[in-house]
């Protein structure tokens, strides 16, 4: 953070609730990424999320009662799939913050939050057709968008389109 | 026409009385299939309400295939709408016409290259009489669309089939342009 700058109320609100997880969690979280429009914490060890996500919830000094999206993210650099996970405290503290969760591009998992917000049963659903990550635990993994037979994931970054679909002709 | 097709090879003067009662009684009360896909069904919805008033033409929407002769396809039609599409259309009773509205029917419209889940162009899983183009087309080019299926429907004889029929009507076709002349001399004059 630079000298003299006024540093946004929510950002401290969020850096403060991310001191809170990183006491508790310590090195399975990444350091906290003060921007100003999306601060962020990385989960290091992917398996600790839905615990992390518990805790957060239910912390009395977070009470992150509502996950706004939840969203898919392709990193072929990286060869990661992942997640980016939009919080907020909704009419408790008001204080937002987002968490991101990577897994292995080819046959990589995430364990489901779908237990601690029930928002994230469809979100992860969507991640799942659009990404193909698994989302170990989840309730109902089935594609949400695409039909059930369709072939690949359409917005990984190499996604080519099928030449047909049950004998249609898909493009143009 | 089925069976009757077979028996009338030969027109003659009450074959073709028999053709325009049935022409008219077809065309007057035009029964399509009340279902919408995307924005397009807002413009179909318009141009149903009284503005429009798609009542005086004897158009109103049914809730079921089985009593509509004439399918409005009504916006972007994705593959796994597709089927239902067909499904739908095979459960409408003959004759049947099939007007497609609007560009992401007629032809995948916005995503006719990166729109992996849209099927491009209705009439690749089902035949299309008349296509009106725009995206969404205001309620004019939708009347325009459903008096070219009246049209059709008037150059329809039995005996003959859908095709030739298409064919007589576009030998018939206007050059809007002419009219459109025409018009304005006549509001000048």
């Amino acid at each position: 953070m630079e000298e003299g700058r006024v540093v946004p109320q929510s950002l401290q609100q969020a850096a403060a609730a991310y001191e809170v997880v990183r006491e508790a969690f310590g090195g399975a979280i990444s350091d906290f990424d003060a921007n100003e429009f999306m601060p962020f914490f990385e989960v290091l060890e992917t398996e600790k999320w839905p615990d992390i996500a518990l805790f957060m919830r239910d912390h009395p000094k977070l009470k992150f009662n509502y996950l706004a999206c939840l969203s898919g993210v392709d990193y072929p650099a990286e060869e990661k799939l992942g997640i980016v996970c939009n919080l907020e405290s909704l009419g408790v503290l008001g204080h937002r913050i987002a968490v991101k969760v990577k897994c292995a591009r080819n046959g990589g998992s995430i364990p489901t939050a779908a237990y601690v917000w029930h928002t994230a049963n469809w979100h992860e659903r969507e991640a799942f057709d659009m990404f193909g990550m698994q989302f170990t635990g989840h309730p109902d993994p089935r594609r949400i968008l695409c039909p059930e037979d369709w072939e690949g994931f359409p917005l990984r970054k190499d996604y080519a389109v099928q030449e047909s679909y049950h004998g249609i002709k898909v493009p143009y | 026409m089925g069976l009757l097709d077979a028996s009338f090879s030969k027109h003659n003067v009450v074959v073709t009385s028999v053709d325009n009662v049935l022409n008219w009684a077809r065309l007057s009360s035009l029964w399509p299939m009340g279902f919408g896909l995307a924005c397009c069904a807002i413009e179909m919805m318009a141009t149903n309400a009284s503005n429009y008033d798609l009542e005086r033409f004897g158009i109103f929407p049914r809730s079921s295939p089985r009593q509509s002769d004439l399918m409005i396809v009504a916006g972007t039609v994705t593959m796994k709408m597709a089927e239902r599409v067909v499904r739908l259309y095979e459960q409408m009773p003959e004759p049947r016409y099939v007007l497609s509205m609007g560009s992401c029917s007629n032809c995948g419209g916005p995503y006719w290259e990166h729109g992996y889940h849209v099927l491009k162009g209705v009439d690749r899983v089902i035949p299309v009489d008349v296509y009106v183009p725009g995206c969404p087309p205001r309620p004019e080019s939708l009347i325009g669309g459903l008096m070219k299926i009246q049209e059709l429907i008037r150059m329809e004889q039995i005996g003959l089939s859908r095709a030739d029929a298409l064919k007589r009507l576009a030998e018939k076709s206007v050059d809007p342009q002419q009219v459109i002349e025409r018009e304005r001399r006549a509001v000048r004059a």
